[in-house]
C-alpha cells in the first residue's frame, strides 16, 4: 500500500520534470517563431509589435539575407543525395556486417571514429586536402563527402540494430521455399527492414540538412543554408533571422512528421498482413 | 561479396575522414609565412603549443565546459530516461514521449542556439519577467553571451544524447529484477543507486562519450553562445585557421585529437559498442 501512494507521489514530481524538460527543449523554438511573425516595426524580442508575414517576404528580397533561395536550393538537394547515398551505403554495409569478415573490425572502427572525431577536424582536414589537390571545395563535392562522415555512422549503426535483432528464419524460410537470393532480399529483408530504411534517410536528411560544423571550411564559395544563418547571426538585427529559423525548421519538421508517418503506415500495413516479423525494431 | 558491399561505405570514411586526417598529421609539421605553407619537418609548431601558457588556460576552460556540461546532461538525461522507462506504463505513449525528446536532434543546431537569444537577451523574456516581478532592479547581463549560455546552449543540445543510449540501458533490464529490489525491502532510491545505475553503466558511456566528444571539439556553440567572449579549444584553432596558420591549427587538432581519443578509449573500457545496438 506504501509503495503505490509513493510511486504516485514519485510519478507526479517526474512526470513535472518531464514536463519541464519539454519546455526547455521546445520553449524556445517556439519562441521565435512567434516572433518570427512580428509586425513591421517590431524588435528581435517580445512583446510583440502587431503581426505581419513582412519578415518571410523580407527573405526573397536578396540585398536582404544574402543568398535565401540559392542556399535553400543547395541544402534541399544535397540533403536529398545524402540521405539517397546513407541509405545504399548503409544497408550494403550492413548486410556485409551479418557474417565476419576480415577486416570487419576496422571498418567499425572506422565508422565509430567517424562519429567522434571533433567537426573541426573533419572541416580542416577536408579543406586542406582539396586545397592542396588543387581541386576548388563545393558543396557537391567536398560538401557531400563532410556530410557522409556524419550520416554513414548514424546509418551503419542503425543498420546494426536492425540486423542484431533479425531472425534468419525468414530468409531460410523463403530459401527453402525456392527464392533465389535477389528474391530473398527483395520479398523478404527488404519489407522487414524498410521502416528502419526510412529511418536511415531521416537521419541522411535532416542531419544533413541542418549540418553546420563539418561543412564550414568545406562548402567552396556557395554557402548552405546552415552556413547561410550563421553568417546571418553577426549582421541581422531584424526578426528576419527569426523567419528564416521558422522556415527551416519548418522543412525539417515536415520531414520528421512525414518519415514517421510512413514508418507507422508500413508498420500498421505489416500488422495487418498478420505477421510479428521485425518485432522489437524502431 | 561482402567486400564489394561494404566498398562504398568504407571509401567515402577513407578519402573524407582518413585521408583529411592524415593530411592534418602532416601539415602539422610543416612551416608557414603570411602567404603560403612550406613543406618541412619541423617540431615549431608543437613547441609552441606547449610552452605557451594559453594552451594550458584553454584547455581548462574547455574541459570545464566539458564537466558542467556532462553533469547537467547526465542528471537530466537519467532521469527523463528514468521517467519514461519506469513511469510510463502504456508502450504506446513510451514512444509518443521519447520522439518528443528525439525530434529536436533532427533540427538545426545553429537555430537551436539563436532561439536562445529571445529568451536570454537584455529585453529578453526571462529579464522581463523578473523585472516585472520585481526581483531584480535591472537586466541580468550574464544571462546571454557568458560561460552560462554556452553550459546552457550545450545542455540544450546535447541532453537528448544521454537520455537515448540510457533509456535504452533502462528497457532492457528485467523488471523482475527491480521487483526483487523492492521486495528485499530496498526503497526507490536504493533501487536506482544499487540496481539501475550500475545496470545503465553502459548508456551512461555511450551518452557520455557523444557529450565530451561533441563539447571538446565543439567551436560554433563556444563563439555564437559566448558573443566571443569565451575560449575553447576548437574557437583558439579556427582563429589560427582563419590567420591561415594551418600548420599552427593542424598541431592543435592533433592534440586535440589525442585527448579525445584517449578519453573516448578510457570510456570504451566501460561498454562494448557492438553489443549495445
Amino acid at each position: 500500500m506504501r509503495r503505490g501512494a509513493r510511486r504516485r507521489v514519485e510519478f507526479r514530481a517526474l512526470a513535472l520534470f518531464f514536463a519541464l524538460f519539454v519546455v526547455f527543449m521546445y520553449g524556445p523554438i517556439i519562441a521565435i517563431v512567434i516572433l518570427s511573425f512580428q509586425g513591421v516595426d517590431g524588435g528581435l524580442t517580445f512583446p510583440m509589435n502587431g503581426v505581419s508575414l513582412h519578415w518571410f517576404g523580407k527573405l526573397f528580397e536578396p540585398q536582404m539575407v544574402g543568398d535565401f533561395e540559392g542556399s535553400f536550393a543547395r541544402s534541399f538537394t544535397l540533403a536529398c543525395v545524402v540521405m539517397g547515398l546513407t541509405v545504399v551505403f548503409s544497408l550494403a554495409a550492413g548486410l556485409a556486417f551479418r557474417k565476419p569478415f576480415r577486416g570487419a573490425t576496422v571498418v567499425f572502427y572506422l565508422t565509430v571514429a567517424s562519429l567522434i572525431v571533433p567537426s573541426i577536424l573533419i572541416t580542416l582536414g577536408i579543406g586542406l586536402m582539396f586545397d592542396r589537390a588543387g581541386f576548388e571545395p563545393h558543396w557537391y563535392s567536398s560538401g557531400l563527402g563532410a556530410h557522409l562522415t556524419w550520416t554513414l555512422p548514424f546509418g551503419l549503426l542503425i543498420m546494426f540494430a536492425v540486423f542484431n535483432r533479425f531472425d534468419p528464419s525468414y530468409e531460410e524460410a523463403a530459401r527453402d521455399l525456392g527464392a533465389r537470393p535477389w528474391q530473398v532480399f527483395r520479398y523478404v529483408v527488404l519489407p522487414i527492414i524498410g521502416p528502419s530504411l526510412v529511418g536511415v534517410g531521416l537521419f541522411g536528411f535532416t542531419l544533413s540538412f541542418d549540418e553546420f560544423a563539418r561543412t564550414l571550411l568545406a562548402a567552396g564559395v556557395h554557402n548552405t543554408l546552415p552556413l547561410e544563418i550563421f553568417g546571418m547571426t553577426t549582421t541581422a538585427t531584424t526578426p528576419v533571422l527569426y523567419a528564416l529559423g521558422t522556415v527551416t525548421t519548418g522543412v525539417s519538421f515536415l520531414v520528421i512528421m512525414l518519415c514517421l508517418s510512413f514508418i507507422s503506415l508500413m508498420q500498421r500495413r505489416r500488422l495487418k498482413h498478420g505477421t510479428d516479423a521485425g518485432e522489437g525494431m524502431v | 561479396m561482402r567486400y564489394l558491399q561494404v566498398l562504398p561505405l568504407t571509401l567515402t570514411l577513407v578519402l573524407f575522414l582518413v585521408v583529411p586526417i592524415a593530411l592534418i598529421g602532416v601539415v602539422s609539421f610543416w612551416d608557414y609565412n603570411e602567404f603560403e605553407l612550406l613543406p618541412d619537418f619541423v617540431w615549431t609548431n608543437y613547441e609552441e603549443l606547449f610552452t605557451s601558457s594559453v594552451t594550458y588556460t584553454i584547455y581548462l576552460a574547455t574541459l570545464k565546459f566539458a564537466l558542467l556540461t556532462w553533469i547537467f546532461t547526465f542528471l537530466i538525461g537519467f532521469t527523463v530516461a528514468y521517467f519514461l522507462a519506469f513511469h510510463v506504463p502504456d508502450l504506446k505513449w513510451q514512444i509518443v514521449l521519447f520522439l518528443l525528446c528525439t525530434i529536436p536532434f533532427w533540427t538545426s543546431n545553429v537555430i537551436r542556439m539563436i532561439a536562445w537569444i529571445p529568451v536570454l537577451g537584455r529585453h529578453g523574456l526571462v529579464n522581463e519577467g523578473l523585472l516585472a516581478a520585481g526581483l531584480i532592479d535591472e537586466p541580468l547581463e550574464w544571462l546571454l553571451f557568458s560561460d552560462f549560455s554556452v553550459v546552457l546552449a550545450f545542455v540544450h543540445l546535447y541532453t537528448l544524447f544521454m537520455v537515448v543510449p540510457i533509456f535504452n540501458s533502462m528497457m532492457r533490464i528485467d523488471p523482475s529484477v527491480i521487483e526483487a529490489a523492492y521486495d528485499a525491502g530496498a526503497g526507490t532510491w536504493r533501487t536506482v543507486r544499487h540496481v539501475i545505475l550500475p545496470l545503465c553503466k553502459p548508456g551512461i558511456a555511450i551518452g557520455t562519450i557523444f557529450v565530451v566528444t561533441l563539447v571538446m571539439g565543439d567551436f560554433v556553440t563556444v563563439q555564437m553562445m559566448s558573443g566571443g567572449q569565451s575560449a575553447s579549444v576548437g574557437v583558439a584553432m579556427n582563429n589560427k585557421r582563419a590567420l591561415l596558420q594551418y600548420p599552427a591549427a593542424a598541431a592543435d587538432a592533433v592534440i586535440l585529437l589525442a585527448v579525445v581519443l584517449m578519453m573516448v578509449a578510457a570510456l570504451m573500457r566501460i561498454v562494448d559498442v557492438r553489443k549495445e545496438l
